[in-house]
């Protein structure tokens, strides 16, 4: 095979950070035609490698060959015209602009400096009918769906004749029907002649869609392997570097008594209007209930309700039986509430105080970490150095700020510090958000054990694999409200899908078995 | 007074005060749709001021009747140098934008009395200019029945140009190529850069757009207005201009409709004696009229009214 088969040659490639390197002489082969994916866990590299293809960082040393031809991509308009186009993980998408306006910035048809909108709108037209990209060019994206965002995405690049696409993580934010539909689309862009790389880590999609994949393990390439011929397990196993298990351990549950119940609430968000639409559930000890739904739903702002930092405005939440709703955050954690929160960064830790300080922060106040209003520095250090070692979070010391942990082991840390407390209702809000393969066994593993214990949890994800996996009961959030709650066992993805969709239960179990031994079809 | 002359006299002083607002809001939308907030345009409408008065002053004699036009070309100039500042303080050196801001409306006054002292023999303010803008005859319009004498007779020219300008902004920003990258450099520079453009320099095209604009403005202000040039020719007016910019959503026609109604609050403590219903307002409460219209109005809009989104934050290219 000579070299000019490949359209992407990646040589040797290097990116120094400081002292860190981000990556580390990697290699990477894109044949035309094919879609590659590019597997890693988080923080392996693979985001760096992508910004660099795409022009947005320039490599310490290393090669990169187009059609056999090196060349130099020293900013993303370089990237373009050598047609690579980028369908990044957080949308570049300006929200009030439409359509239209998003797909060309940067390359308006203008005459004499005039944005000429027709020509636009029937190139787009043109582009979106060729590649069944099904979108409205006159609508602003802040009134469309993720996937129609997505693609946009997609539909930019192409404007500007990309013919090489990469796609980072593009899954993340999709219903499993949305997921389904993309996967239709990188393949017919395949046939069309485009090439792909698909950046993830998630197992099934490479399985599905991707012909190689080239995996990545702390900055370092590790191998380049044919999917139809690898298992998931050999997969994992080189991304992790070790032997990892993926059906998550545990036993039947047991639930007893009530811990929390909410009754009719309604919170509203920000702007005043209703996001949780008078809500009613229970959680009891020795259960994990999970909260599925589509970001932007109302989870957030019902979970908030529930820690009181947010204002319930009417409905009742009981906490062990005692009313909480509109209580201080303090009030109700002393009630007997952990807080894994959403955001970690935000709302988890404080990012420029110490690690120490993070884990102190929710007993600070009470003997023995302080003692008549005054802080007990040595208690605090001992206190959080014993956890430290309980909950294996991994750091130099116990003095260096939070910031500068690895987000797993902040993670742990944060769970360390709200488990430490003995809670009867632990809430999870999206505890493995961003998180790679081995912390997220941990995290579930920590879960599972509060249930077993006899504690209420709280499991709030947008990650349906974790719903299905951890929880023994499922909730299904759409528009404010619980549309069903299911058992794991009796469901599937497909159908959670289309219940956090908005469909009901019978017409989701219906479609499902509609769908049963058919191709899935292309749903709009 | 009949009623036609009570209107003549209301609409024209409306536009007087309101001309300088006008231009200066319009800078501010420029700067602030490309995500630079602008809290500096006082500053650079002080600067606009002084170095139209300096000019008016010394060139009247050769430019005679053009002298003021001529003068507001001057004070955009050097508005334009002058933000030339805060675009490089907070585009490059990364400084809070309303640090940078306040840096320039501290500087700017303190600059110009300076200078006004060394230039006319240590006296805090300059002489009376002899050409100014005064009142005008819009041609062909004023001949319109009624209407004619009440809009266009009597009245600001400088007022009409920004109207013009306005619409001219309009356009320029929603139907043009470089209006259609500077918004989105205001709401999302990262995807703009990721498609190519040049974030830093539509931000700098924003703020000396702004510059320019506001400079303009305090050059009307001081030729139109005020006639010469001291530390209270300037009170307030770019602040106010912010507020008819924020007032009219960052959208130049709504910013022009807020700057003349704010024009018209400014214009009350000099008509108010005419006017039937308010002539018996202590005059103090109409001198105070178009300050405390602006707080009200600010306060009950500011929380409604969405700005870009990514408005004062600092971009970083990553390397």
């Amino acid at each position: 095979m000579s070299e000019t088969n490949f359209v992407i040659e990646m040589k040797g490639i290097t990116k120094e950070f400081g002292t860190f390197k981000a990556n580390d002489n990697i290699n990477l082969q894109l044949k035309k035609g094919e879609i590659h994916a590019l597997l890693g866990e988080n923080g392996a590299g693979k985001s760096t490698l992508m910004n660099i293809l795409s022009g947005l960082l320039e490599p310490t040393s290393g090669k990169i060959l187009i059609d056999g031809k090196e060349v130099t991509i020293n900013s993303p308009g370089m990237a373009n015209k050598l047609g690579i186009g980028m369908v990044h993980q957080h949308f570049m998408l300006v929200k009030k602009f439409t359509v239209t306006e998003n797909i060309i910035l940067g390359s308006e048809p203008n005459k004499a400096g005039v944005l000429d909108q027709k020509t636009a709108q029937q190139s787009i037209k043109e582009l979106s009918e060729k590649y069944g990209l099904l979108v409205n060019p006159a609508s602003k994206i802040e009134s469309i769906s993720v996937g129609m965002e997505q693609r946009v995405e997609i539909l930019k690049t192409l404007y500007r004749g990309a013919e090489i696409l990469i796609f980072d993580e593009p899954t993340a934010v999709l219903t499993p029907q949305e997921i389904n539909e993309l996967m239709q689309i990188m393949k017919a862009l395949t046939n069309e002649g485009k090439s792909i790389i698909l950046i993830t880590h998630k197992l099934d999609e490479i399985k599905e869609v991707a012909d190689r994949c080239t995996v990545i393990r702390r900055g370092k390439s590790i191998d380049t392997v044919n999917v139809s011929t690898t298992s998931q397990q050999e997969l994992a196993d080189m991304m992790v570097g070790r032997s990892v298990s993926f059906k998550t351990e545990k036993k039947e549950a047991y639930p007893k008594e009530v811990v929390l119940s909410v009754e009719n609430i309604v919170v509203k968000e920000g702007r005043g209007l209703e996001a949780v639409k008078s809500l009613s559930l229970e959680v009891r000890a020795g259960e994990i209930l999970g909260i599925a739904g589509i970001d932007g739903n109302g989870q957030s702002e019902l979970i908030q309700a529930i820690t009181g930092l947010t204002k319930t405005e009417s409905g009742k939440i009981k906490l062990n039986g005692k009313e909480i709703q509109n209580n201080t955050p303090r009030n109700i954690t002393e009630n007997g509430l952990g807080h894994i929160p959403e955001d970690r960064h935000k709302y988890g830790l404080i990012l420029p105080m110490s690690l120490e300080e993070n884990i102190a922060i929710q007993t600070y106040y009470k003997k023995p970490l302080s003692n008549k209003g005054f802080l007990n520095p040595k208690e605090i250090k001992e206190y959080a150095k014993k956890l430290i070692e309980e909950f294996d979070v991994r750091t130099q010391s116990e003095t260096v700020p939070a910031s500068a942990l690895s987000g797993g082991n902040q993670q742990k840390a944060i769970i360390a510090r709200e488990i430490d407390r003995n809670p009867s209702l632990l809430i999870a809000a999206q505890p493995t958000r961003g998180l790679d393969v081995g912390a997220i066994e941990y995290i579930h593993k920590r879960l599972i054990e509060q249930r077993d214990n006899g504690k209420a949890v709280l499991l709030m994800s947008f990650e349906l694999d974790e719903i299905l996996n951890v929880s023994d009961r499922i909730a299904v959030m759409y528009e404010g409200n619980i549309v069903a709650i299911v058992e794991p066992k009796e469901t599937t993805q497909q159908e959670l899908g289309l219940l956090m969709a908005g469909s009901s239960l019978e017409k989701a179990r219906a479609a499902v078995e509609k769908e049963l031994g058919k191709e899935p079809t292309h749903v709009e | 007074m009949d009623i036609i002359n009570v209107l003549q006299l209301v609409f024209s002083s409306a536009l007087v005060y309101s001309a300088p607002l006008i231009l200066t809001a319009l800078g501010g939308t420029f700067s602030e749709r490309s995500g630079i907030v602008n809290v500096g345009l006082e500053g650079i409408m002080v600067m606009g001021a002084f170095s139209s008065v300096v000019f008016n002053l010394t060139f009247a004699s050769q430019l005679g009747n053009w002298t003021p036009w001529v003068g507001v070309v001057v004070g955009g100039l050097i508005g334009i140098l002058f933000s030339l500042i805060h675009a490089v303080a907070t585009i490059n050196l990364r400084a809070d934008h309303i640090i940078s801001g306040t840096v320039i409306n501290l500087m700017a006054p303190a600059l110009a009395v300076f200078l006004t002292r060394v230039l006319y023999d240590g006296r805090g303010q300059t002489d009376i200019i002899s050409e100014n803008f005064g009142k005008a005859n819009i041609p062909l319009l004023e001949k319109i029945p009624v209407l004619g004498p009440i809009f266009f007779r009597g009245t600001s020219a400088p007022a009409f140009v920004g109207i013009a300008i306005a619409v001219l902004c309009w356009f320029v920003l929603f139907k043009t190529r470089f209006g259609l990258r500077l918004r989105a450099v205001g709401e999302h520079p990262q995807a703009a850069d990721t498609l190519g453009i040049n974030v830093y320099m539509t931000k700098y095209a924003g703020v000396l757009l702004s510059g320019l604009l506001g400079g303009m403005g305090g050059a009307i202000q001081a030729q139109a207005i005020s006639l010469n040039f001291s530390a209270s020719t300037i009170a307030g007016q770019g602040f106010i201009a912010m507020a008819a910019m924020i007032f009219g959503k960052w959208n130049p026609l709504g910013a022009m409709g807020a700057a003349i109604f704010f024009g018209f609050a400014q214009s009350l403590s000099v008509i108010g004696n005419y006017i039937p219903i308010i002539q018996d307002v202590p005059s103090v409460w109409l001198q105070v009229a178009p300050y405390l219209i602006t707080i009200i109005v600010l306060v009950g809009v500011i929380g409604k009214s969405e700005g870009p989104a990514a408005n004062g934050k600092t971009y970083i290219k990553s390397k």
